[in-house]
């Protein structure tokens, strides 16, 4: 029982060190300034500078096999990379979702010579891909999808996509995307779906921000007005998205962040610094300092939750399903620091001004976004769903749709 | 990066497992539970000193087994499964371990041969009412190696041949080894709230007593006899948690309500996932504390106190939330969720309940970050 990096493991985070220290000091400063303004021009720029560096190098993709820009590497030699990766105020990763989920699809699925067209500059940081699962009439539910892909009319083999979808991660400075379609509206839902490939500047695409009850735009609607794509631009068979779409989810990238937003020594240091009942400090308030020991033991029951994941890596061996717990309790936990730090600071709490509030407004970021996070990528009612039937392997939910055609399927409308 | 049991260490706790699932079975339990004449296992107690489990972590020098604090660990994690009747922690966390850490020479050599081999029961009485005990309050008193005062509760101070005792001399609490079945000593047993864990009154009336340790530092002393003991308890209360887990599990899965298995039912999956979720943040927390306590790190107490408030977290959930799972059966004497309910109630008290190692977490915390 320690943390010790095996002998190749430290040989191979020795060199990760070596290389940062030389290439990633240069971007101290410049990142953290423009890290407040992470859709900014200049942010971009930064982040596609060190994608490049990186993919020069063979950092992009170090699990990716050679022939296509990577190392043909462990997963756990991703995490050491990462892990040192982090210690650099290094732009946001603008890349993640493309890297992580859209090009493996197209490199499982697509024929060589798309594969050659678009691994490369994605790799470093030219392309930017979307992910367009999400609809509105089917966020946890993706099969549901209903934008439809047909046939043209005129027998070339293309298709015409037309429909919405919605809360799609960076789409505004996308190149490519990932589109789920509905291609067979008469068969059951998860029978109906092709998957396909697109250019996020064809006219026919329209991308509008969404406002969040949060203030800021990070995600976006898109729009598909008569899309017209080659049938070479299809990912996988007619009709059998769903599996394709498995393919893109599985390649969720092994999570290696921590925790989201302030945690408890930023609440810690806030509640020293803030005058409490009886005139003394907030911090010597017992109910604050049992809900401050509540959030170490998660924090810390997540991080070495990780490093058993990393261990399993470690040991070639595939890790287990513990990994899944993270975000049920990062996500609960900095709505609930949020809230409970800005009823701490009591009246005062009212104000959202960066400049007036503690922590720059940290603590209402996590107020406000913290709702989003237990929504963004698996509820926190789809991540039980999914610990209870995959994990503890009770059974799945009735599913009234499952044999229905799509067309049939009750939508309340 | 080896944050787990070795492959080693995974074959001890399975050999654990088989042995005190043939040999600690739900009849067993209930013997102790059921008859106020039987306080523990004798034959279970034996047959585990065989095993040499007893000295799992004492040194070889003394007559133990030699292994780490990590082997003790798994042990402990499989003692928490079967809610094992036997007084495994007050003897080997609390004793052997208190003997490790604050013992001279002479008191190691007489007193961890003697745990090793299974000859040699222990306790540890700290508490002498209602609250938490403080430097202030301490009414037991050492004058010229004679303890008077009273003791109460004492886990397994019934049965118990040797108590290290919290007790002031000379207006400064040290620890003090006493050899219960000396002259000066009475104890009653009491009711306990699990009867799979004896408690008992003790009462000293100038009883010899021995330190253990310097003059002065029993609070200290006692503390860190808790850090060691929370960890080792943690793996008995993630073992305790993740059983209620698959009770829960297996009951709902056989139980047919309006057509279905109500595992089908939502309320129950994220019932049963949320117990989940607390079993590996516990489990993670022991490990780290396990780590801590092997290579007796600086972060022990920190460790030691995170592993005990999600271990202590985690059974009361997994207890209590077992118990509604099976329904009215739960709720009869004899399913047995009864015995993880009161068990989880008995370990999260034994060292100190959760509120006060939280106050001790946070206390760390802020020496820490100020420093």
């Amino acid at each position: 029982m320690d943390f010790n990096d095996s002998p190749e493991e430290a040989a191979y985070r020795d060199a990760a060190r070596a290389w940062l220290e030389t290439n990633a000091a240069a971007h101290k400063g410049a990142a953290s300034a423009s890290g407040r303004r992470p859709n900014s021009p200049e942010h971009m720029a930064m982040a596609k500078a060190w994608q490049a560096k990186k993919a020069d190098a063979g950092y992009a993709c170090i699990t990716w096999p050679k022939e296509w820009g990577g190392q043909g590497g462990t997963p756990v030699q991703n995490v050491i990379f990462s892990q040192e990766e982090a210690r650099y105020p290094i732009p946001g990763n603008p890349f993640q979702i493309g890297l992580g989920m859209c090009v493996p699809t197209v490199m499982t699925f697509a024929d060589e010579e798309t594969k050659k067209r678009f691994v490369g500059p994605a790799l470093r940081g030219e392309e930017i891909w979307s992910q367009l699962f999400s609809e509105p009439s089917g966020g946890s539910d993706v099969a549901a999808s209903r934008t439809k892909a047909e046939r043209a009319p005129d027998g070339s083999g293309d298709w015409i996509i037309s429909g919405q979808k919605v809360w799609t991660t960076g789409a505004q400075f996308s190149d490519f995307g990932i589109v789920i379609t509905r291609t067979s509206p008469d068969k059951p839902k998860h029978k109906g779906l092709t998957m396909f490939w697109i250019d996020m500047k064809d006219p026919g695409v329209e991308v509008k921000p969404i406002h969040q009850m949060s203030g800021g735009s990070g995600f976006n609607e898109v729009f598909f007005t008569d899309v017209r794509v080659k049938d070479s631009q299809r990912l996988g068979a007619v009709d059998e998205g769903w599996k394709v779409s498995l393919v893109t989810l599985m390649n969720e990238r092994l999570a290696v962040g921590g925790q989201t937003g302030a945690g408890w020594q930023q609440f810690m240091e806030a509640a020293r610094n803030t005058p409490g009942l009886d005139g003394g400090s907030a911090l010597q308030d017992g109910a604050l300092r049992e809900k401050l020991a509540d959030w170490y033991v998660q924090a810390e029951g997540l991080k070495h939750t990780r490093n058993r994941t990393m261990t399993a890596l470690s040991r070639g061996q595939t890790p287990g399903p513990e990994s899944s717990i993270g975000k049920i309790i990062s996500a609960v936990q900095m709505q609930e620091l949020g809230n409970t730090a800005i009823e701490m600071l009591d009246q005062y709490g009212i104000i959202d001004d960066p400049e007036l509030a503690s922590l720059n407004g940290a603590f209402h970021f996590s107020l406000m976004f913290g709702p989003g996070l237990r929504i963004a990528g698996g509820t926190d009612e789809i991540l039980r769903n999914i610990i209870a039937e995959r994990v503890l392997g009770l059974p799945g939910d009735i599913r009234v749709d499952k044999d229905v055609p799509f067309k049939d399927m009750p939508t309340g409308r | 990066m080896n944050f787990d049991y070795s492959d080693d260490q995974k074959f001890l706790k399975n050999e654990a497992r088989k042995f005190l699932e043939a040999r600690c079975t739900s009849a067993a339990v209930r013997k102790v539970l059921d008859n106020d004449d039987v306080s523990f296992d004798a034959d279970l107690w034996k047959g585990v000193g065989e095993q040499g489990w007893l000295g799992a972590a004492i040194p070889e020098a003394f007559g133990g087994l030699g292994l780490g604090h990590v082997e003790l660990c798994a042990i402990a994690e499989e003692m928490g499964r079967v809610v094992a009747p036997i007084p495994f922690a007050s003897t080997v966390y609390f004793l052997a371990e208190a003997v490790l850490l604050a013992g001279d020479e002479a008191q190691k050599t007489d007193l961890l041969p003697k745990i090793a081999a299974g000859e040699l029961i222990g306790c540890f009485a700290t508490s002498e009412g209602p609250g938490v005990v403080s430097p202030a309050s301490l009414a037991c008193r050492v004058e010229g190696g004679k303890l008077s005062g009273v003791k109460i509760p004492v886990t397994d101070g019934d049965i118990a041949d040797v108590a290290v005792v919290l007790a002031s001399e000379g207006g400064k609490p040290g620890l003090f080894l006493v050899d219960l079945k000396g002259a000066g000593v009475s104890r009653e047993t009491l009711k306990s709230l699990d009867p799979t864990r004896g408690v008992a009154r003790l009462t000293f009336k100038d009883a010899a007593a021995t330190r253990l340790g310097g003059a002065g530092e029993g609070f200290a002393l006692a503390e860190q006899v808790f850090d060691r003991a929370a960890v080792l308890l943690a793996f008995e209360q993630t073992g305790g948690a993740d059983k209620c887990l698959e009770m829960a599990k297996d009951y709902a899965m056989g139980r047919y309500a309006f057509g279905r298995v109500i595992a089908g039912y939502q309320a129950m999956k994220h019932k049963l996932a949320d117990m989940y979720v607390k079993n590996q943040v516990a489990r993670s927390n022991a490990y780290y504390g396990a780590w801590a306590l092997n290579t007796n790190a600086a972060e022990l107490p920190v460790a030691a106190s995170a592993a005990r408030i999600a271990a202590s977290e985690a059974y009361w959930f997994g207890s209590k939330e077992n118990i509604q799972t099976h329904g009215g059966m739960g709720f009869t004497w004899e399913v047995d969720c009864h015995l993880y309910y009161r068990r989880s109630r008995q370990l999260g008290l034994v060292a100190g309940a959760p509120k006060v190692w939280k106050e001790r977490l946070v206390s760390q915390l802020e020496r820490r970050n100020a420093a």
